[in-house]
């Protein structure tokens, strides 16, 4: 299985680095393989592998209800694994200890019930647990609420919660951090402002785990994600490359004189334009749509490069379609589609 | 071959960082000694206390509900005295050792139950299963801030009983001493069984209605509102398998003249039967947390 595209994946993580890191063969800070966890009667999380590297933000995306937040509460300790090998700094979290815990830091999904403390009087509580913690005062300027250290958790508004919520899970140092969602129901401003708060982590060389439903959000903080969907990983790599080359093709759409919209798939679209435009002229010479060739130029000419959330989408779409062919179909195919971007195994995605 | 490759094939990613715990020469190995879980329960005593004293609701049902009773009694009963014939007194002097064993119930059962069902329901037990806080220190938290608390709540209840209705006090060294032990045997063991009777309500939002009900039968067979002597036998016999019985037995041992022995079910304060009750349902509550205190519902 190779699996990951290890070699130009390295330029694009290390872009929220500081230059001049010295080699390290470290091993992975989490290395999933095979990991299944299986409910009463369904596999929410169907054998998936992926590795983190250490100082690496990996991006875990995917539909609600895909096995994302399975994964990641296995990864935190939280639920136990049917099968599979799952280690998290070298650990089994299903036997981490304190000392394991000392080395996470864990945002989880919701703020939950509001502390009855001040954010300092938080901070400084929690700072207590670990053997060698941020300082408090530093860490509160750190996400940026400073003017409101002595303000009850309580009176905060839900970002600010969330700022907290981070600084709670980065107060002990942690090697590797989990957030799951971190900024869902921030308006733009406060998200640009947390991810600076992320990349700074990420500089400092913590290891982060982000689930996020905004591809936006995994681009601008991870090198490498996972797309799981269905309980498997349908895709992994470097987001410039998730879903593989097919997937990026650019698209050029125009509409005919006739007035209707065309849409072709091409490697090479200035080749394609200058292919209409020359059409226009020769039209125009044979004089039958004077208006348009006048000037030749096709009319609501457009040329896209997929977007992120364009190619996630799709890949996605080809999920859920290809399970509705499964459910149907008597006999499954034995060989499997290695054409199609986006079928089930993550090494087939990049073509 | 996959993971192998792909880690020598990336380029370094972190440079070792002076501040970051890295792989090599990370700075706080965890000291995971019984000291640690004593000062780190110590803090979370210290912790627990003052968020106690901030929620208002706490405040009003747990910890002045006794006083509030009392006066409620005292006001209703003005006219009424109680105890054997010769040696009545008012209604303030009876109550007061009935109150103060409830103010244990409250304090570590109704209180810690329903806190820890509901820190359990909102997600603030996943949280601190997310931090290297021991299990232990986070008990030791609970029981101190019981303890502080139940003492709080029984000083004031004393006070306003000798200063606003006018009871008279003990005397004797002997009952202070009584009054220790047997208080501070029922706050631990109110607590323990407060710890472990969180784990009966299916949600956060459930405690008070699981819970409350409980701490409220067993105050009125217990003797703390109704007059334990005038209880049905059976009724006397059901309360007896519970501590708060005893409790209270020893509070009026300490708060009332030695002539109201004659009403009690064996004609005596039978202090040792108050430590023995107490002590195997505080053995029987540790055991009941050790098995089944967990952080989080276990998942299917």
């Amino acid at each position: 299985m190779s699996r990951d595209s290890s070699g130009s994946g390295a330029s694009a993580g290390t872009s929220s680095t500081p230059a001049g890191g010295r080699v390290r063969t470290a091993d992975p800070v989490v290395r999933v393989r095979g990991l299944t966890k299986r409910y009463a009667d369904r596999n929410a999380v169907d054998g998936i592998d992926f590795d983190i590297e250490r100082g690496e933000t990996f991006a875990l995306l995917g539909p609600n209800g895909a096995g994302k937040s399975t994964t990641i509460e296995i990864l935190e300790g939280y639920r136990r694994r049917t099968g599979g090998e799952v280690s998290v700094l070298g650990v089994d979290p299903s036997r981490g200890r304190l000392d394991w815990r000392a080395r996470l830091g864990i945002v989880l999904q919701s703020s939950g019930e509001p502390a009855t403390g001040t954010v300092r009087q938080e901070l400084r509580h929690r700072a207590s647990f670990y053997p060698n913690p941020r300082d408090v005062d530093q860490t509160i300027a750190a996400v940026g609420l400073d003017d409101k250290a002595d303000a009850r958790v309580g009176r905060l508004s839900g970002g600010q919660q969330r700022r907290l919520d981070v600084a709670l899970g980065v107060i002990g140092r942690p090697e590797l951090l989990f957030l799951d969602e971190p900024t869902t129901g921030f308006d733009p401003e406060a998200r640009r402002q947390f991810w600076q708060l992320i990349r700074e982590l990420s500089a400092e060389g913590t290891s982060i785990l982000l689930t996020t439903h905004y591809l936006d959000e995994a681009a601008q903080l991870a090198s490498r994600a996972g797309v799981i969907a269905g309980g498997r990983m349908r895709a992994l790599g470097p987001l410039d490359e998730l879903g593989g080359a097919a997937a990026r093709v650019p698209i050029v759409r125009w509409r005919d004189a006739a007035g209707a919209l065309h849409e072709q798939r091409t490697e090479r679209p200035a080749g394609l334009v200058a292919h209409l435009q020359s059409e226009l002229a020769r039209d125009a010479a044979a004089g039958s749509s004077a208006g348009a060739a006048t000037e030749l130029e096709p009319r609501g000419l457009e040329v896209v490069r997929p977007s992120l959330e364009d190619i996630y989408l799709q890949l996605i779409a080809e999920v859920e379609r290809e399970d509705a062919a499964v459910a149907s179909a008597d006999t499954p195919s034995t060989s499997p589609d290695t054409t199609k971007p986006g079928t089930t195994k993550p090494e087939e995605v990049r073509a | 071959m996959s993971a192998a490759t792909t880690t020598e094939n990336r380029a370094p990613r972190i440079p070792n960082h002076p501040d970051s715990p890295g792989a090599s020469g990370r700075p706080g190995a965890l000291d995971r000694s019984p000291a640690r879980t004593l000062r780190l329960g110590l803090e979370r005593a210290r912790y627990e206390i003052a968020a106690y004293f901030r929620r208002r609701d706490a405040l009003v049902f747990t910890f002045l509900f006794p006083i509030v009773m009392m006066s409620i009694f005292s006001a209703a009963f003005a006219n009424l005295s109680f105890g054997p014939a010769g040696s009545e007194m008012n209604v303030a002097r009876y109550y007061l050792p009935a109150m103060l064993a409830a103010g244990i119930l409250l304090s570590g059962v109704q209180n810690l139950g329903v806190d820890i069902a509901g820190e359990r329901g909102d997600g603030t037990l996943k949280r601190l299963a997310g931090t290297p806080l021991p299990v232990a220190s986070y008990f030791i938290g609970k029981l101190g801030q019981a303890l502080v608390t139940a003492t709080a709540q029984a000083a004031l209840l004393i006070l306003v009983a000798r200063v606003v209705f006018g009871v008279a006090l003990p005397t004797e060294p002997q009952r202070w001493l009584t009054f220790a032990w047997v208080f501070l045997l029922g706050v631990l063991t109110s607590a323990v069984l407060g710890i472990a009777i969180s784990r009966l309500p299916r949600s956060g939002r459930s405690a008070t209605a699981v819970i409350v009900p409980v701490t409220i039968v067993l105050q009125f067979i217990s003797g703390v509102y109704l007059q334990f002597s005038q209880l049905p036998e059976w009724l006397q016999n059901t309360a007896s398998v519970f501590p708060l019985k005893w409790l209270a037995q020893g509070m009026r041992s300490v708060f009332l003249p030695d002539s109201f022995k004659s009403l009690e079910q064996a004609s005596s304060w039978q202090l040792p039967e108050v430590a023995i009750v107490c002590g195997v349902w505080l053995v029987a509550g540790l055991v009941l947390c050790r098995l089944t205190f967990r952080w989080i519902r276990e998942d299917g």
